[in-house]
This record gives structure tokens, C-alpha cells and sequence, in this order.
């Protein structure tokens, strides 16, 4: 992740896009360069999906300008060495796995031959059911097969393993990370934020149609200079919620959680105020509590269910 | 096909082989390089059209296929109507005129059949399904989809075309139409392209209706649209025995100037004035329709 002077492989600059009165992105750049990951974060009808949409040429931006490899994402051409997660439930029910894939791969010149990536992907087995009836793990697998088919250069990973159990995320995972591994680029949103911390080098928050914060994975922690301080104490949790600086606190089996954007002067004040505590730790945040403390949204992403637009 | 796009990945996209050498075992020091490593060069060209319509029209064909009720009835039902309505009438099936006039009314119904459904209730559906969302990322423009889902409609449609020609060759008398009566033996081929041609319109309507309906509505959409339009267009009863009135009404409609040309290149019977005038008229507005539609529809989901 070392500057290069390579050009970037997707750039968007100063765009807009304007659904009836509302905005989805307001003045949005973004540069992605060779190698690097990144993850996209924002709540809900922040632009994500949006965004995504204008990077590959499924729509027109109102303002600014979009680029794929130097070219207009919306020409076809533009588009060879790109790869893209279909979303959740797109896939062709009645094609068989083989056929689907196959189908994609018919797009490309130089694309993984069929038999290989489905080995790869464990997708062997079910290479002549047809889509529509694989579980859900099996689907996302297929997606992300589907995804890598042409050897592109970049991916772009919409959510790729919303839904799945943490055995079937970590099999995927590991397919993305040798994908970096190999040289390859990649743009990952996720609800997970584990996800984005365990695949993303850099992170990009976008809130409200902006980009909030842009940075790898420790500057955004950092940045924010959010702490997370432990302690057990009798004290109501409101009181302590109610003390400056505090964005999120919960308690956990005896153990008070306090997110603080000031840590130094919360524990000033819990030992001025003669709160009784003991066992009192501070910690790094993690990023999802980052993610809180600059989205303001005073909660996780919300849920998977519901999709931005 | 399968093997087209197989031989395809194996073969080096280029001088450099980024396919070769991703895939080609052990090569690099990387103990555990993915066969989905990605290529070291990206392609500067893509696969031709050809390949493109063919992996598209492929995948209709095959969607198509799993549903197998929709092409079955598609295929078959002008087949029983000409067994059951046709043949019983002794009269029709022993006049080779007769015989040729109701095969090409019912030919034109399952072309007509094949359009409409396949277009109507198959952009519906797609509009539908993400995965057609997803297949708008891949490197291809519009132009190969919209030309496989026309071979997929053709190919059922004459799929129901052969039934119907051979039962009509053996069990009427509407070859001696040409072996008796003199009748030219290119109107067979002839009429072959003539129904595919007459089926535009419909192609058309069906497109209006898949870009305007969810595809639920258009499934009860298409049906009250066909049904009516069939009988009325003596796709089903022979014009000649309508009411003036309703001739009247019929002979403005596509499905009527669809039958009548149909029936005039098989048999030779001759047309009414206003049959050419109305086919042409009915596609240009339904074909301006279909491309209203499909652009509002485009607006709408992807502006």
C-alpha cells in the first residue's frame, strides 16, 4: 500500500446523484488503487449501494466523474476486468451451477476454467443442481465464484457473506484473501465490521451521502481517539451513560462497557465524582465503536435485512 | 457451448499467458496460488458477439426448458386444437384449402402464443431477479441478450410449428393443395418466415407488457390481452363465419392482419386491402410502445 504512481483502477470524483429530492451521494471522490482492499462502511441509506451502482456502470452519475480503469464505467469495455458479487438472492434459479458459471465466464476471454473454480470453491458436488436449490452458504459461495471467473482485477464485493455461520464466512475469506494475496484489488462492504477488519486494508465510512472518514483500518480507530473502558462498579448505568464524553455504554455480566471520545477525562471524572469502581481497564475501540462514535448514529450498521438503495 | 467457454480459459489470452501461467500448477514460489488468481494483464479485447449471443440464447433456452409446463402447453397446443377442432370437421379436413387456411390460423396462434408469453411474462420475471441487475456488470451490452431472447421465442415458436405441419400433412388433405391443385411449394418455407415476421407486433406488446407489469400482473395481463385477441383475429374460427360487425372490428387488428397474411402466403387465397396497411401501422406502434416502455422501466431502476 505504498503510494505508486500507477493510475487508479476505479476513481470517483466529486459525484453526485440525486434520487427525486434526495441525495445518495453528495460531492463523493474516491480513488482505489492497485492492491490495496477496500472496505466500504455506512449505515443504511448512507450511498453505499449507490456508489457501487456507479462504479459498475449500472447508473449515471448526475455529477462528477466515474472511472474504471481510466475508462466510463457504463461502456462495456470498461468493464472486462472487473468482478462483481451478484446481490444476495440474484441468483438464475433454474440454471444449473455449471451453466451459470459458465455463462459468466462466456464474458471473458482468459476465464477460470469452470471445473477449477467450482473445485476451488467446493462447488464440485453440486455442479448440476440448479441454483435456486442450494442452501444459502452454497449460494454465496457461488457469487463469489461467480465474482472471480474473469481473473479480474478488481472485485467489488457487495456483502458477500451476509447470512452465512462463522465457519462458512471463514472458508470464504480465505478465498478473498488469496485473491489479494495473488495481486488482486478489491472493494468490500460489509455489516460485519470483523469482516472489514479482517479483509480491508483501508476503510471508507460514507454517512449521509459524504465520506465521513477514509483511512487503513488503525487511523480510523485512531482518528477518532475512541476508547472503550471496562470497570465493576455499583453505579447505575445511566449515571455513567450521562458523564461527558461517554457515546455508548452497556453492561456485560458484572462488567460496566463505557465508549468515551476522551478516556483520560472520563477516568478523571469517575475518580472525582467518588464513583466506587474496580478492575478498571482501557482498551482500543474496535471499529465498530469507531464506526459509531463518527456515524453519531449511536448504533451498530444497522441490520442486514434492509437494503439501501 | 460448455466446451466453447472451456477451451476459451485454456488457451493464453495473449503473448504474456496470464491464464497459462495462473493455472499451470506450482509454478511461482506461491505454494497455494487459486486457479482465480487474477491475470497479471487485463484483456484488451473481449469475446466476439457471436460468442456472446450464444452463451445468452444458450441460457434462455435452458431457463426455459426447466419450466417445462409453459413449453409444453406453448408447443403443443396448437397441435390438439388442430386435432380436436379440425380434423373431427370432415368438411375442412377434406377441402385442401380449407385444411391449409385452418392450419396457418392456428400456426399464427402459437406464434403469436410463444411471443407474447415468452416476452411478457419473461422480461417481467427478469425485471424481477437481481441476477439480471448482476448481468448488467459483466462486459457486454444490450445487444446480445435482446437478440438471444428473440432465437429462444423463435426457436419455440417453430418448435410448435412442426407438430402442426406434420399433422396437417397426414392426416388432412392440405398437401393436395400442391400436389393436386398447383399451389407452389416455396409458400411452405415462405409462410415459415411470414409467421415469424407477423409475430413482431406481438413481440412487441409482449415487450410493453414485461416493462410495465410486475410479473405476476403480467401473466393475468397476457392472457386477457391473447385469448380475445386470438378469437377475435379468427386465429380460432375462421373469419368468414363472423357477424359483419365483428369482421369489421377483427379487421383491425394485428391478430387479424397476422392471420390473413399467414393464410394468404400458404394458400394463395388473396388479401383485403387494409391487412398490409394494418400489420405495418400495429408494429410501428407497438414497437414504439415497447421502446417507451423499456426506457421508462430503465429510468426508473437504473437513471
Amino acid at each position: 500500500m505504498t503510494t505508486t504512481i500507477a493510475a487508479p483502477l476505479a476513481a470517483a470524483r466529486n459525484v453526485s446523484k440525486t434520487f427525486g429530492t434526495q441525495k445518495a451521494l453528495d460531492g463523493v471522490s474516491l480513488d482505489i488503487q492497485p492492491g490495496e482492499a477496500v472496505g466500504l462502511l455506512g449505515p443504511n441509506g448512507a450511498g453505499k449501494s449507490t456508489l457501487i451502482g456507479l462504479l459498475t456502470g449500472l447508473r449515471r452519475s448526475d455529477g462528477g466523474t466515474v472511472e474504471l480503469f481510466g475508462h466510463n464505467p457504463l461502456t462495456p469495455a470498461a468493464r472486462r476486468a472487473l468482478g462483481v458479487t451478484p446481490q444476495a438472492t440474484a441468483v438464475p434459479h433454474t440454471l444449473k451451477v455449471r451453466e451459470a458459471v459458465e455463462l459468466v465466464a462466456a464474458h471473458f476471454t482468459n476465464a477460470v476454467p469452470v471445473a477449477e473454480l467450482l473445485d476451488q470453491f467446493g462447488l464440485t458436488d453440486m455442479a448440476s443442481k440448479q441454483c435456486g436449490g442450494l442452501s444459502g452458504g452454497q449460494q454465496r459461495r457461488l457469487l463469489v465464484a461467480i465474482a472471480l471467473v474473469g481473473r479480474p482485477s478488481l472485485v467489488i464485493l457487495d456483502e458477500p457473506t451476509t447470512g452465512l455461520d462463522v465457519e462458512a464466512r471463514e472458508i470464504l475469506w480465505e478465498q478473498l484473501r488469496q485473491y489479494r494475496a495473488n495481486g488482486g484489488t478489491m472493494l468490500i462492504t460489509s455489516h460485519y465490521l470483523a469482516e472489514i477488519e479482517a479483509l480491508a486494508s483501508r476503510v471508507v465510512v460514507i454517512d449521509q451521502g459524504h465520506v465521513v472518514a477514509d483511512g487503513t483500518v488503525d487511523e480510523i480507530r485512531g482518528h477518532i481517539s475512541v476508547r472503550r473502558i471496562s470497570l465493576r462498579t455499583p453505579t447505575a448505568l445511566d449515571t455513567l451513560a450521562a458523564l461527558p464524553g461517554v457515546v455508548d455504554a452497556a453492561n456485560d455480566g458484572g462488567t460496566t462497557r463505557l465508549v468515551s471520545r476522551d478516556a483520560d477525562e472520563l477516568v478523571r471524572r469517575i475518580v472525582g465524582d467518588g464513583i466506587d469502581f474496580s478492575d478498571l481497564q482501557v482498551h482500543a475501540a474496535s471499529l465498530e465503536e469507531a464506526f459509531m462514535a463518527i456515524t453519531g448514529t449511536g448504533s451498530a450498521p444497522s441490520s442486514p435485512k434492509s437494503k439501501d438503495s | 457451448m460448455k466446451s466453447a467457454a472451456h477451451t476459451r480459459a485454456v488457451e493464453p489470452a495473449g503473448p504474456t499467458g496470464p491464464a497459462g501461467q495462473a493455472s499451470s500448477a506450482g509454478s511461482a514460489g506461491q505454494a497455494q496460488a487459486a486457479p482465480s488468481a487474477p491475470a497479471r494483464q487485463p484483456a484488451t479485447t473481449g469475446p466476439t458477439q457471436f460468442t456472446l449471443v450464444k452463451a445468452h440464447t444458450k441460457a434462455h433456452i435452458l431457463e426455459q426448458l426447466r419450466i417445462p409446463v409453459a413449453v409444453i402447453s406453448n408447443t403443443i397446443f396448437p397441435s390438439l386444437a388442430f386435432l380436436f377442432f379440425v380434423i373431427p370437421q370432415e368438411a375442412v379436413a377434406s377441402n385442401p384449402t380449407a385444411a391449409l387456411t385452418a392450419l396457418s390460423q392456428l400456426a399464427m396462434f402459437g406464434v403469436m402464443s410463444a411471443f407474447l408469453f415468452s416476452y411478457g411474462v419473461g422480461v417481467a420475471e427478469d425485471r424481477a431477479n437481481p441476477w439480471t441487475t448482476y448481468m448488467r456488470t459483466l462486459p457486454v451490452g444490450p445487444v446480445p441478450g435482446t437478440v438471444a431472447r428473440a432465437a429462444a421465442a423463435m426457436m419455440f415458436a417453430f418448435f410448435a410449428l412442426v407438430p402442426l405441419f406434420l399433422l396437417g400433412g397426414f392426416l388432412t388433405s392440405a398437401l393436395e393443395a400442391f400436389t393436386v391443385d398447383g399451389l407452389s411449394w416455396w409458400r411452405i418455407p415462405a409462410s415459415l418466415a411470414v409467421f415469424l415476421l407477423c409475430g413482431l407486433p406481438f413481440l412487441a406488446l409482449g415487450l410493453t407488457i414485461g416493462y410495465l407489469c410486475t410479473s405476476k400482473v403480467a401473466v393475468a395481463v397476457t392472457q386477457v390481452v391473447f385469448f380475445p385477441m386470438a378469437f377475435a383475429g379468427g386465429m380460432m374460427l375462421p373469419p368468414m363465419i363472423f357477424p359483419a360487425w365483428l369482421n369489421t372490428f377483427s379487421l383491425m387488428l394485428p391478430s387479424r392482419a397476422a392471420r390473413d397474411l399467414s393464410v394468404e402466403v400458404l394458400t394463395g387465397t388473396g388479401l383485403h386491402g387494409s391487412t398490409i396497411v394494418a400489420i405495418i401501422a400495429w408494429t410501428a406502434v407497438l414497437g414504439t410502445l415497447a421502446v417507451w416502455a423499456n426506457r421508462r422501466d430503465q429510468g426508473r431502476r437504473f437513471r
